[in-house]
This record gives structure tokens, C-alpha cells and sequence, in this order.
């Protein structure tokens, strides 16, 4: 399992492209001295910070930034439900924040939001090693879960570069996605349970769902949660499935020559490898470039080729995943699937092949400016659109890169320029956005929506479905306080 | 020139080590294995030399239990025309000791003439970096340890530079000679599939121990494997003035 967020920031000064900034909403009230009391009365004067804020108040790509009031760091439940019930009554805008390392600009403030962190809420920690129920307060961060379940067998079911800095509660408000939900499925096929509370005037401490395995006697309220990019309540306690820890990793880098052949090794990758497949991921030909040039990352292959597909498999047993993954190596072979190929005889060659997926979106940055992208296609027209982007752009582009989990449909498509080029940006959006919904995909495939992808945020939507969506934030945020300008 | 390379199969770097219960070594069943690095780079020099004609053959040579073979197949991938595996059982494999390699590897010297021994300066899983040097002054061939670059220096010699604490020695060594490879000597290739299938067909031999007459007795005994001492936790001090009292009621500092 890689790093590859650890300590750099994109230094992008001007708000990004696609954000349209709201005008602050006259409704609320703003910090004034006497809530910061108020604050520190429930908090103690270490739990609320004034001064230096920008941390919590920019976010991880530098894009987005508000000045915010003040960061408050509550250690329970209770002191998260003594602020909201606060806020709630005095018209106070609060924004939940977990690691702040989400791309779409929803953790940090957009005007004078207070900002809620939860990084002091990471005590409670229990773990059920015979069913794989793991419960645990919401502030954890998601390498210091993952490490404490290692020592006993097991491993957190997702895996995402930003790992080092982003809390569980946070995964769970924005479903992280990450490289291995082919083998393990989203976060949906794993929440259990949530301690949540609401920005009502009482700061309602709900506890939705159950710790046990199978629970059908309500409605599977906690589910809303996902991907819920904290407009419904604020997340301190998550309850969810853990899964063993592989004790056999293999990986493999494959050189394909065609898009229709990359589909054609992941059909046979499916049913060849089967339950052991963890992982299914590429990066075009743009991209390797891109490494090279940008980072001096060499090609792992050989044989350049127009796609190069990572797969990884996930077992219990080595030998019994060797044999697997040899004989589909040499299937693709036989069938000229696959051009060339590289099977990684030791973990420093697999560090070599996963340290070229996981740092592509640095070397992309490293261009200048980049528009990034995270859709989901049905796999016939997934690469037609870097093409049809390619084309349209033209010279205005310095690259169109395309990397990805190909496995579940998402492409992350960057398109970058030396500096911001409006003309560029106008090229660009609507058409991206239109056309993927218009070929049956999502504009978002993992990252959420939150401030960037607001405008976009309708196409494609029935009028009713996005009725049925205000009136679910209605019912859960009667008074708006919660991480208002973002999303709905 | 025909170059042995000797290549061992160890526990993965990136594993993290246990020690058994029993305190009797450390855990290796269901533990990821590969190719101990220094013989991956020691492989590569071989088949560099070769690629320039300054050898005509490299052999892949390991003492080990059944699964070594694999690590030799990664060797016939990555370069190597011929294999030989001397097998040992599992159990007698955790006994094994660098004199009894070095003594197995000059057997096949003897037995198949080759004018040179390649090896990895050292097993990442004993660190003992003894096998190179035991060899040499078994077979009383040159050693060339530390190696990180090798050229021809005509006439049957060839120049190696070595890393060592002071700098960099380089020397001269005439063939037959043995030499240990250390990091910075190259940077070792993939075995690419198409490779990996030409490889089923290169030819490994198999030897059993008994036939090259090697005692395995151990000249040493593994009293105890333990994990090294948790190390503890600092502690804070408000100010200097504390640092320094604290100094000195531990007595690492006269008061």
C-alpha cells in the first residue's frame, strides 16, 4: 500500500475554473466573541483554534480557500452535539472537516464557515476478529486503522493515495472509491452502522443501522451518509466490515495495443483470475510520458504501447494465486492480447509498477495547470472521450492524459496547459460534462461534487429527483447551517 | 568466459518479520519470498557481460529447499541459459550455512569449469556476506568483493571497482576469479512474459546434496532468535533549565 500524498501541495493560487464562488448567504449570523465563549466553554480553550487557520480553511489541491472564523476540535459526541445544537439555534454555518484532502473543495470553508474538525475524536477502537466488524470514532485516520487491523489479520476494504491524511468518517461522507473496489466493492457492500448528529437545535445524536452483520428492521439510514459530503449530520462513530489481509500479492504491468483490447484482458482477467483479482488499473500512453518527462519515472515495459494495465491479484495462498496468474499471463499471451508483459518477482518490482499508477496525478500537476477529472463511462465509449477531448483541444492542451480504474469504469481524465488558459476552460466545460452524461456516464465518478462540480450538478437529473434530494436536506438540516454552497 | 551466479531465495524485503513463538528463528511459511537483490544485480552484471561478448555463458546456481527452483526460473527470465538447483529438504535448508554453499559451489566448479563465480555481496535474510570470500579462498581464486562496476582489462583480467568505508579501490583480478556484487553495480532488469516462456524451455538440473558429497553438519548452533528491545518512550521537559537537572539526576552529565 503506497503514499503518495505525503507532504505536497499544488501551488495553484487563483479559484478553480468550473467553482462558481456563492455569494454568502445574508441568513446566517457571523462568529462573534460570544460564541467563541460559547465555544470554549464546551470545547476548553484548546478545542477551538482563531489564529493560523489557514490549514484547515485551504484545501489539498490549493485551489479552493475561504477565510473562515474560527477551528474547532471536540474530543466526543456529546461536545459535536452541544456545537450543532448551538450553531443550529444561532444561524451559524459550520463545515465538517476530516483530513481535508478531498479534490472538489467541500471540506474547508467557503465565507466565515465555522469549521468542525474531527481529528480529536480517535479513541474508541474496537475490532471483532471472527466476523470482521470493526467500530471505530470517525477522526482515525485511514493508514492508522489500516495498520492497527494488520496486526490482527486483517485490512481495511479500500485503498486511496491520500491514506496518510484522510479519516475514516470522511471516507464514509464522501464513499471513497480507491484501486480496489473491483475486488472488494464500495463502502456501500461494508457500512454497518453510524453515530451521526444532526444540525438540528437539539444536535441529535443519532445511531442508524446496527453493529451486527445482517440487520433488516428499518430502513438502511446509515447508506445515506455515503457520499453524503457532510450536508446531512456529521459523522463521529462508524461501524463496518474489515476483510482479511491478503498474505499473497501479485502484480503484473501488461503492454496492450488497443482500448478494445484492454477490454478484452479485463474480461479474461475476470474470468480467469476470479476471486483473486484486486486490482485493475491503466494509464495511456500520455501519461507515461508524462511520468517521464515530469518525474524521470521509467516504464516498467520494455515495448512502449498505447496502454499499459496494472493488475494486481489478492489471496490467501501463493502458490495457488501464482498459478492463477501465470496461466492468464499466458492466455493473453497466446490470445496477443497483450503485446509484452512484466510479472513482478519480488515486492520492490511491485512497489516499481504501483509507484507509476499512484504518481501520476504529481507528474500531471507537474505541466502547469491542470483541469482534472473523474468520470464514469460504460466501457464502450470510456477512452472515445480523451479522444474526442484530444481532438478538440488541439494545440490550446500541453497534455491529455488518461489514467485509471479502468476495472469499474472511472477515468481520470487530465487535461493540462502551462498556465490558466480561458480560452482552454471554454473548450472544456459544458461540453466534458455534457457529453459524458449524454453517453450514459457520471460526471463524478468517486470524487463527489462539493463546490467544483455545483454547476454541473443537474445534468442529467430528473426535476424530481433533485425535489426529492432538497427535501431530504430539509428534513436532516431543517435551519441549512450544514456545509452550506456545496453540493445540493 | 563462463560465469556461475549463485542466487538465493529469501524472505521479501517488504515483509515484516516475525520471530516464531518458540524462539527458534523467525517466521517464513506463507511469507512472501523472491530473489535475494544483491544475486538479482550479480545475475545482471552476468548477462551484461555476456549481451558484450565478454562471456559466452551464465548459469543460475542455487542451494535450497524445493521452492528455490522458482527463483531460478526468475533467473533463466531474466538471462541465464541453464540452471542447476542442488536440493535440499526444507528442514535441512534453515540449517544451512554460507561454508556449506561455498563448499557445494565449488563442486560444481570442479565439475563444469567455470572462470568465474558471481554472487551477491549478501543474503538480506542472514546478512552473513561470507559465501564470496569462503569460496575464493576455498577455490583460491582472486576475490573481488563490494563490486560496483566492472570492465574487461584485456588479457584474460578483468578491472572491478569496489565500494568500500575509505572510497572506491579499484583492482585488477586475473580469471578465475570470484566476485560479490553490491548495490550500485547495476540496475537489474524485469523478466518480461515472453521471457518468462522462453525460460520454461532453458534446461535446470537438478542435483541432490548427496551427490556432491557436501557435509551439511552445522559448525554453528542458533541458541535464541528474539526481536530486538521495544524502544522506549522519550520523555518531555518544559525548558532548559529541566533538560539539564533531568541530564544530570540520570548521571549523563556531571552535576
Amino acid at each position: 500500500m503506497l503514499k503518495l500524498l505525503p507532504s505536497f501541495r499544488i501551488r495553484l493560487s487563483k479559484r478553480c475554473y468550473a467553482a462558481v464562488l456563492a455569494e454568502r448567504n445574508k441568513n446566517f449570523a457571523k462568529v462573534m466573541e460570544s460564541d467563541v465563549l460559547a465555544f470554549e466553554n464546551f470545547l476548553g480553550k484548546e478545542g477551538v483554534l482563531k489564529d493560523d487557520i489557514t490549514l484547515n480553511t485551504t484545501d489539498w489541491t490549493g485551489q479552493f480557500k475561504g477565510p473562515g472564523s474560527v477551528v474547532l476540535f471536540p474530543k466526543n459526541t456529546e461536545q459535536v452535539s452541544a456545537i450543532l445544537a448551538y450553531c443550529s439555534k444561532n444561524k451559524l454555518a459550520v463545515v465538517p472537516q476530516g483530513g481535508n484532502t478531498g479534490l472538489v473543495g467541500a471540506s474547508i470553508p467557503v465565507h466565515d464557515e465555522v469549521v468542525l474538525s474531527l481529528s480529536k475524536i480517535n479513541n474508541s477502537f474496537s475490532f471483532d476478529d471472527t466476523m470482521g466488524i470493526l467500530k471505530c470514532d470517525a477522526g482515525f485516520i485511514l493508514e492508522d486503522l489500516d495498520n492497527k487491523l494488520a496486526s490482527l489479520g486483517y485490512m481495511v476494504p479500500f485503498d486511496l493515495g491520500a491514506k496518510g491524511s484522510c479519516q475514516i468518517g470522511g471516507n464514509i461522507a464522501t464513499c471513497a472509491g480507491g484501486i480496489r473496489l473491483i475486488r472488494y466493492g464500495s463502502l456501500h457492500a461494508h457500512l454497518l452502522g453510524l453515530t451521526v448528529v444532526l444540525p438540528d437545535e437539539h444536535g441529535t445524536v443519532l445511531h442508524l443501522g446496527s453493529d451486527i452483520r445482517k440487520d433488516n428492521t428499518s430502513l438502511h439510514t446509515p447508506h445515506l451518509f455515503l457520499g453524503s459530503e457532510g450536508q446531512l449530520g456529521v459523522i463521529t462513530s462508524v461501524t463496518m466490515t474489515a476483510v482479511p489481509r491478503p498474505k499473497s500479492v501479485q502484480s503484473a504491468m501488461l503492454a496492450v495495443t488497443s482500448f478494445e483490447k484492454c477490454c478484452e484482458v479485463l474480461k479474461l482477467a475476470k474470468s480467469s483470475l476470479s476471486e483473486v483479482l484486486s486490482s485493475f488499473e491503466f494509464l495511456d500512453e500520455a501519461t507515461m510520458k508524462c511520468l517521464k518527462t515530469n518525474l524521470d519515472l521509467h516504464s516498467v515495459l520494455g515495448t512502449p504501447s498505447a496502454f499499459c494495465v496494472l493488475v494486481e491479484t489478492s489471496g490467501s495462498n501463493e502458490d495457488h494465486d501464482m498459478a492463477k496468474m501465470g496461466a492468464f499471463l499466458d492466455e493473453c499471451l497466446s490470445k496477443e492480447l497483450i503485446l509484452d508483459g512484466v510479472l513482478a518477482g519480488s515486492s520492490a518490482d511491485a512497489t516499481k509498477m504501483w509507484q507509476l499508477r499512484e504518481s501520476a496525478p504529481l507528474a500531471v500537476s507537474r505541466d502547469g495547470y491542470v483541469y482534472k477529472h473523474d468520470v464514469s463511462l460504460p466501457l464502450k465509449n470510456y477512452y472515445e472521450l480523451t479522444n474526442v477531448m484530444r481532438e478538440r483541444c488541439g494545440d490550446l492542451a500541453k497534455s491529455v492524459v488518461t489514467y485509471g480504474h479502468v476495472g469499474d469504469g472511472n477515468t481520470h481524465l487530465n487535461i493540462t496547459s502551462e498556465k490558466h488558459s480561458e480560452a482552454l476552460e471554454n473548450l472544456l466545460y459544458p461540453f466534458l460534462y455534457e457529453w459524458v452524461v449524454a453517453h450514459g456516464g457520471s460526471i463524478s465518478a468517486e470524487h463527489g461534487i462539493g463546490q467544483l462540480k455545483l454547476p454541473y450538478s443537474e445534468l442529467g437529473k430528473q426535476p424530481e429527483e433533485r425535489l426529492l434530494v432538497k427535501k431530504l436536506k430539509n428534513i436532516f438540516d431543517p435551519n441549512g447551517i450544514l456545509n452550506p454552497y456545496k453540493m445540493i | 568466459m563462463r560465469i556461475l551466479v549463485g542466487v538465493k531465495r529469501v524472505v521479501d524485503y517488504a515483509v515484516k518479520i516475525r520471530v516464531k513463538p518458540d524462539r527458534s528463528g523467525v517466521v517464513t511459511e506463507g511469507v512472501q519470498h523472491s530473489m535475494n537483490p544483491f544475486d538479482e544485480i550479480a545475475l545482471e552484471e552476468a548477462v551484461k557481460l555476456k549481451e558484450k561478448k565478454l562471456a559466452t555463458e551464465v548459469v543460475a546456481f542455487s542451494l535450497g529447499g524445493p521452492k528455490s527452483a522458482e527463483v531460478l526460473r526468475t533467473a533463466l527470465a531474466k538471462g541465464a541459459d541453464k540452471a542447476i538447483h542442488v536440493q535440499v529438504s526444507d528442514a535441512e535448508a534453515g540449517k544451512v550455512e554460507s561454508f556449506h554453499v561455498a563448499k557445494a559451489l565449488k563442486k560444481v566448479v570442479e565439475l563444469e569449469k567455470f572462470d568465474a563465480v558471481f554472487l551477491g555481496k549478501q543474503a538480506i535474510d542472514d546478512d552473513s556476506s561470507q559465501t564470496a570470500p569462503i569460496l575464493a579462498g576455498l577455490l583460491d581464486w582472486p576475490q573481488a568483493l563490494y563490486a560496483s562496476k566492472v570492465e574487461d582489462a584485456g588479457n584474460g583480467h578483468v578491472k572491478v571497482t569496489r565500494e568500500i568505508d575509505g572510497g572506491l579501490d579499484t583492482i585488477k583480478v586475473k580469471t578465475p576469479f570470484v566476485l560479490s556484487a553490491d548495490l550500485r553495480l547495476n540496475e537489474p532488469r524485469y523478466a518480461t512474459l515472453p521471457n518468462i516462456m522462453k525460460a520454461k524451455k532453458k534446461p535446470l538440473k537438478n542435483i541432490p546434496i548427496k551427490d556432491l558429497a557436501v557435509d551439511l553438519t552445522p559448525q554453528t548452533e542458533t541458541i535464541e532468535v528474539t526481536e530486538p528491545p521495544v524502544r522506549q518512550a522519550g520523555g518531555f521537559v518544559e525548558d532548559v533549565a529541566t533538560l539539564v537537572s533531568k541530564l544530570k539526576e540520570k548521571g549523563f552529565v556531571k552535576a
